[in-house]
């Protein structure tokens, strides 16, 4: 049953991977050995889209990541993604929310389809509980310019969950940014290791205020709002963690 | 076309300066600047550059030169970058020895001549490159003169300064006089690495824009236009995921502009004698800039468009986009200093030099403009939902006002005939249903105003013919239903300067106004139309042909030997592109009937469609793609088979 689950996501990955392969050089009689005349040069870009220390109320102060890497061409490229925390003082080691390698495909302007698998748990460590998972996401940007990912997750235990973030960048000067950021997590199943509830775990809304000294290196301030909802806020509760809770955050953009 | 290794050769950097003394280039500014942009110019009355240029060496390096004060690295041809001029005389037989000193391949491309294919220097088209350490040996005959330039064309390489003028003289008398000439040579610097520019501009849309809409923009639009219009108008964008102020993909956030390898603070100077007449060649070598010329004072007298001659006309500015060359003539009468103000179009920097009796002497430098912002010509030419519409031709509909019309239900209106509509405002006209149009007529409607309508519903109008006459009827057309040779499409903007230039402000050159000096010598009509689309995808900064980059292609556009085709260009981006065809001319169909001008490289502006009359007589492969050197690295690029 477990496999059943994974399977499909599989196969859409593999889809994905199909690509056609034509040459241009057919049909004007260029000897083999000379060069492409414009040969595709896939390119590679990485970053930390947030690199922040959080300072969240009535909870640990924490360091938290959200990094994106990948390399292709127009259509096909391949991701590498993680997002996670260290919570400062408790001991433990870092966690990886999500560890994805993805294969990704254009499949209209500003959208890309992506299909892989990811690893959630403890970064090197089995201080955290672990479990693997195949993950399908919707990377792009729609109308209004709100950059927007949806993910859909499915663990190997067949646990479904989806996490949806979007934000957007309003522009003070050429310099200075305003990014409101919304973040949503919704769960299929309860599954308390991960403190997951069924349905609507989590709604985190913040705003940062950013100063591009340059493109690749970007400091900023902001504060989130974060609420949790139905089992999920019971099971925060019953950790000794508030279900609601507000924090302010200082940290860096940056790309390599 | 032989090729041997560059070890027999062992040309040293004295040699080659020494070779370069004796070809009269003279000896001013060697290792930094090129030879041939000496102050005195070229002078009728004294001939002194005079090269005669039957076996002309030049040495491809990589090497450490300053750059307006700064330690960078471009790629120098016999030791400066630019690289030397090559002067040549229509007629000759021409010799050029390339020799790579690189550490990769490397090519020379003369562009604007016409030649044998082998010669044309495009690699992996009709010769293979030049390999590190080897020297290909280029033979052509010389069959036309006027202003063009060279310049590499392997992979990035133009981007490093790999580029130098070509000035050909001509066998009879050009028909205007001169007594000095300059070259002046636009280029963009970067001492960014151009792999870094393409991957910057790969990862991050708008990387090198710093001046996009902020705030305070909409701030000030609001309280010129009010909240509601500018909201919408914003809105509209914002909805496109586009930027209205995406003029150029490349600025001086990067870039440093340079007149004959000279920046603005250098001011490189060129001399004349009060009340001579100057010839000036302007070249613009960007890899990704286009120009807005003037001199303040000075009148300047078109008189070649990419070489060849037209008939003169004097104008206050021009727009020069990427590979095109414009000789205009001056005639400083004062005793004073003039200067040369080349204006990026998208106003973030500037190129400058100063024309002076005197070194030294220099006059002030002109109030710069601020950036424009696009408007809905270029959105609609994207992202509009026209779906289902195919072949509609709304041109020349201009200035309509159909004022206060909402809520309108124009569905299934067929066979209707709105010809010679004029001066009609379509303003504010909202939420109508245009569906299951059928069979209109809209041609001869001029002075229409179809700015803010939102919402409309277009879809299922088919076979509608917005364009001015009827093709099919008109007696004037002899190709069955093709347009005349020399007219100008339905869709053009010949007339029209382009993104950021008030044409009230000067006198500026735009397409209408290029007519050859006399007809060229194919007069035929055009047996065959090939459209081709310019395509992109800003936001992962995808260019393309009809929505293919050139890895996605199978084989190339087929011109049959000796045809006269009609290519047909439609810009469905947002951006200008500068369109070059290698190995022949395209006679640019921009209305003026059998005095069409001759081009190499054709401007084509947001949602513009244009023509270019083509004699495919260059038998073998060419290229054909856009000269922003970027869009064509992305792969807006194909090869053209003439067989």
């Amino acid at each position: 049953m477990k496999t059943g689950k994974v399977l499909p996501v599989a196969c859409a990955a593999l889809a994905l991977l199909a690509t056609t392969g034509a040459h241009a050089e057919d049909g004007y009689d260029a000897p083999e050995e000379w060069p492409s005349p414009m040969a595709a040069h896939p390119v590679w870009a990485a970053g930390f889209d947030r690199l922040e220390y959080a300072w969240p109320e009535g909870e640990e102060e924490s360091l938290v990541w959200d990094f994106e890497a990948w390399y292709g061409g127009d259509i096909s490229r391949v991701y590498l993604k993680s997002e996670g925390e260290n919570a400062m003082g408790d001991g433990d080691s870092a966690e990886f929310e999500g560890l994805d390698l993805r294969y990704s495909h254009l499949v209209a302007d500003f959208w890309e389809l992506q299909g892989g698998i990811g690893y959630q748990g403890g970064v090197g460590s089995s201080d955290h509980p672990e479990r693997f998972y195949g993950v399908v996401g919707l990377q792009g940007t729609a109308p209004y310019r709100i950059e927007t990912s949806l993910d859909l997750k499915v663990s190997e235990d067949g646990d479904a969950w989806a996490h949806l973030e979007a934000e957007h960048d309003v522009r003070l000067t050429q310099r200075w940014y305003l990014q409101p950021r919304v973040e949503l997590v919704a769960s299929g199943t309860d599954v308390e290791a991960f403190h997951m509830g069924s349905g609507l775990n989590s709604l985190n809304a913040g705003l940062r205020l950013r100063y591009e000294d340059t493109r690749k290196f970007a400091p900023y301030v902001g504060a989130y709002w974060e609420k949790r909802y139905g089992n999920t806020a019971d099971m925060a509760r019953s950790h000794a963690e508030p279900s609601e809770t507000t924090g302010l955050v200082a940290g860096l953009q940056l790309s390599f | 076309m032989t090729t041997n290794n560059a070890a027999g050769l062992t040309l040293s950097r004295r040699q080659l300066l020494k070779r370069g003394a004796a070809f009269g280039l003279g000896a001013s500014a060697l290792g930094l600047a090129p030879a041939w942009a000496d102050p005195w110019g070229q002078s009728n009355a004294y001939p002194q550059g005079a090269v005669e240029g039957n076996d002309i060496a030049l040495a491809i390096r990589r090497e450490t030169l300053e750059i307006n004060g700064r330690s960078a690295r471009p790629i120098t041809i016999n030791g400066t970058s630019p690289g030397p001029m090559i002067r040549l005389r229509e007629g000759q037989d021409a010799t050029l020895r390339v020799t790579n000193l690189l550490d990769e391949p490397t090519s020379i491309h003369w562009h604007g001549l016409i030649l044998p294919a082998q010669v044309d220097g495009a690699p992996g088209i009709s010769f293979a490159g030049i390999d590190p350490g080897e020297t290909f040996v280029y033979r052509f005959p010389v069959v036309q003169h006027g202003t063009y330039w060279y310049h590499s064309h392997s992979g990035l390489q133009e981007q490093l300064g790999h580029a130098g003028p070509i000035v050909i003289d001509a066998a009879e008398r050009e028909p205007f006089r001169y007594d000095r000439e300059h070259v002046v040579m636009l280029t963009d610097w970067t001492y960014e690495e151009p792999a870094s520019v393409f991957r910057n501009l790969k990862s991050a849309e708008g990387y090198y824009n710093l001046q996009e809409r902020t705030v305070a923009d909409f701030l000030a639009e609001v309280r010129e236009n009010g909240f509601r219009e500018t909201a919408r108008t914003r809105a509209m964008w914002a909805r496109m995921r586009m930027s209205s102020r995406d003029i150029a993909d490349v600025t001086a956030s990067t870039y440093t502009y340079l007149v004959n390898g000279q920046a603005p603070e250098q001011n490189w100077t060129a001399l004349f004698k009060p009340g001579e007449r100057l010839r000036l060649r302007f070249i613009n070598g960007s890899a990704m800039t286009y120009f807005d010329v003037r001199i303040p004072g000075l009148k300047m007298t078109v008189v070649a468009a990419d070489g060849q001659p037209v008939q003169p006309v004097p104008v206050d500015e021009f727009r020069i986009a990427v590979a095109e060359t414009y000789d205009v003539i001056v005639m400083p009468e004062a005793d004073t200093a003039y200067t040369v103000f080349a204006e990026t179009m998208d106003r973030s920097g500037f190129a400058r030099a100063t024309l002076a009796p005197r070194l030294g002497m220099q006059a002030e430098l002109p109030e710069r403009r601020r950036i424009a912002d696009r408007g809905m010509e270029a959105m609609g030419a994207h992202d509009m939902d026209h779906a289902g519409m195919e072949d509609m031709d709304h041109s020349r509909m201009e200035g309509m006002d159909h004022a206060g019309m909402e809520g309108m239900d124009h569905s299934r209106m067929e066979g209707m005939d709105h010809s010679r509509m004029e001066g009609m405002d379509h303003a504010g006209m909202e939420g109508m249903d245009h569906s299951q149009m059928e069979g209109m007529d809209h041609s001869r409607m001029e002075g229409m105003d179809h700015s803010r309508m939102e919402g409309m519903d277009h879809s299922r109008m088919e076979g509608m013919d917005h364009a001015e006459g009827q093709r099919a009827a008109s007696p004037a057309n002899a190709q069955g239903d093709l347009l005349p040779a020399g007219t100008a499409q339905p869709g053009s903007q010949y007339d029209q300067a382009g993104i950021g230039i008030d044409p009230d402000e000067r006198r500026i050159l735009v397409y209408r106004d290029l007519k050859a000096f006399r007809p060229w010598p194919d007069r035929r009509g055009p047996e065959r139309e090939m459209e081709i689309h310019l395509t992109g995808n800003m936001e992962r900064y995808m260019w393309s042909f009809d929505g293919r980059t050139f890895s996605q292609v199978d084989g190339p556009l087929h011109f049959r030997k000796d045809e006269r085709l009609r290519l047909i260009l439609v810009n469905d981006t947002m951006m200008e592109h500068p369109i070059h065809l290698h190995g022949m001319w395209m006679e640019l169909e921009n209305g003026a009937g059998e005095l069409i001008p001759r081009k190499h490289t054709i401007n084509v502006k947001p949602g513009e469609r244009v023509s270019a009359l083509i004699t495919a007589d260059a038998e073998g492969s060419w290229a054909f793609h856009c000269h922003l050197l970027y869009h064509m690295d992305a792969g807006m690029f194909r090869v053209v088979k003439v067989s």
